[in-house]
């Protein structure tokens, strides 16, 4: 069989391994984007402790690895309650991205010069109106292309909860490799896969970014 | 003077200062930068504040519209303390307007909209109508053609006139301006201190802090000599430029022609 018929051949089985981990990836996002702007938040905040707390918190996730992550949620957790292994992929997957997203997004408002912030002020906007109308569509420009990168990472990273088992792009590369005593073309081919999503994400990323980058051109 | 068309000034409120500080002191950290400092301002006046670098005369200009709070001292508008709650603090800003020395113009937005966000935000005027306004300053600072441009695409002298058009679309009661020449190129300059002047003799009431000094002998009702974190002595531009009483008044002026 040549490599191309190896390609058709598990077509079928690797767009349903797909649809997996687009899953995967966007509930562990969804929540990372959440988690992460919180952090971000608090790592900004006037009340030292909630400070303490975010620094702890991005120290913590960003010095140890995800896969360690992934096993203590799974295997940790389910000594207390029964975790299934999409959630508990997702979940860890989405802690592990809420820290990088919190510095992103914290790095993105202090990017935004002061003076905005007093020219704004200077006008009576509010606090409140200056972060909505001013702080943050400034901050969303340049958080937007870093974010894009880790949203990139976070679609390679999803492959590590493989090792718990989920039925998603990797593992289903390791079975069919397995299966078909064909590794390197197995392997090759769901590069492809990530590769075909990587690609498209790039393209949204740098579409949004045009976008948005209207007064720059 | 020329503020005889002030509204009310039959009933005695000319007499009232519209900006009045007593006894300001600012610190920064253990830092004084002002030291017990008194400035009135009175309606349609134009007062320029001179002096060296670390005088203190921007940061009494920051005062002025609280963004940045004294440590002692009070600060009455239009008769009105300046209590530092922050909502009453947003409403005084906005009959407050203000012009940095770095422009400070929203980059993510055309120029149309950097003039018609607060009228909109804060004084809940219509998009029509805050586009009108805005058009019509546009017109007055000359740059008409410039409503769809973005800031970015300016120049040093257009960016900074929008941005005094921006002050202007408030209908402030009071235009400070913070080295409003500052970072331009000189050959920008003029086009900005002929703004200036235009409001100027149309009776806007100014506090400016500027090195222009054409500006202060030319625009001026009252010259303010800034050191040492106070003011070493003010006058009519004349006084204070050309017959210097203080010691730092006359240091200052020597510095000045020495160059």
């Amino acid at each position: 069989m040549s490599f191309y018929d190896y390609l058709v051949d598990t077509a079928p089985i690797f767009l349903e391994a797909t649809w997996v981990t687009l899953r995967l990836t966007a509930v562990a996002l969804v929540f990372a984007m959440l988690l992460g702007s919180v952090v971000a938040a608090m790592s900004m905040s006037s009340v030292a402790v909630l400070r303490w707390i975010a620094t702890g918190f991005i120290g913590l996730i960003r010095g140890t690895p995800l896969i360690a992550q992934i096993f203590v949620l799974y295997f940790g957790i389910a000594e207390i309650i029964t975790l299934d292994k999409f959630w508990a992929g997702a979940i860890a997957l989405g802690i592990h991205n809420a820290a990088y997203i919190a510095e992103i997004i914290r790095s993105g408002f202090q990017s935004v010069p002061r003076g905005l912030d007093e020219a704004s002020r200077s006008l009576g906007m509010s606090r409140t109106k200056t972060l909505r109308r001013v702080r943050a569509p400034l901050a969303l420009r340049a958080i937007l292309p870093v974010l894009g990168s880790q949203f990139i990472i976070a679609v390679k990273d999803s492959s590590l909860v493989a090792f718990i088992g989920m039925q998603e792009l990797f593992l289903t590369a390791r079975n069919e490799a397995a299966s078909t005593y064909e590794p390197l073309t197995m392997y090759l081919i769901v590069s492809l896969y990530y590769l075909a999503i990587v690609l498209v994400l790039t393209f949204l990323v740098g579409r949004l970014e045009h976008r948005l980058s209207a007064h720059r051109r | 003077m020329k503020n005889d068309e002030t509204p009310g000034s039959a009933d005695g409120r000319q007499s009232e200062p519209l900006i009045e500080m007593r006894d300001i002191v600012k610190k920064f950290g253990r830092t004084v930068v002002l030291d017990g400092v008194d400035l009135e301002v009175h309606r349609g006046e134009v007062v320029v504040l001179i002096g060296p670098s670390g005088a203190g005369k921007s940061t009494l200009l920051r005062c002025i519209n609280g963004l940045e709070r004294i440590n002692s001292g009070t600060i009455r508008f239009n008769g009105q303390d300046m209590s530092y709650r922050e909502k009453d603090l947003n409403r005084i800003r906005s009959r407050i307007g203000m012009v940095f020395q770095s422009f400070n113009l929203f980059p993510h937005l055309k120029v149309i909209d950097n003039l018609t966000m607060a009228q909109v935000d804060v004084l809940g005027r219509s998009k029509d109508e805050a586009r009108d306004r805005a058009e019509r300053l546009l017109e007055r600072v000359g740059l008409p053609d410039k409503a769809q441009a973005y800031p970015d695409s300016l120049s040093g002298g257009q960016q900074q006139r929008v941005a005094i058009a921006r002050a202007l679309a408030m209908d402030p009661e009071v235009m400070l301006f913070d080295e409003p020449t500052s970072a331009l190129d000189p050959e920008l300059v003029g086009e900005v201190l002929h703004v200036m002047r235009g409001l100027a003799e149309d009776g806007m009431t100014m506090v400016a802090v500027t090195h222009e000094m054409r500006f202060a002998r030319r625009a001026a009702d009252r010259v303010v000599l800034m050191a040492d974190h106070g003011i070493a002595e003010e006058g009519t531009p004349e006084q204070v430029l050309e017959h210097p009483t203080s010691e730092r008044g006359q240091a200052f002026l020597a510095e000045l022609t020495d160059d």
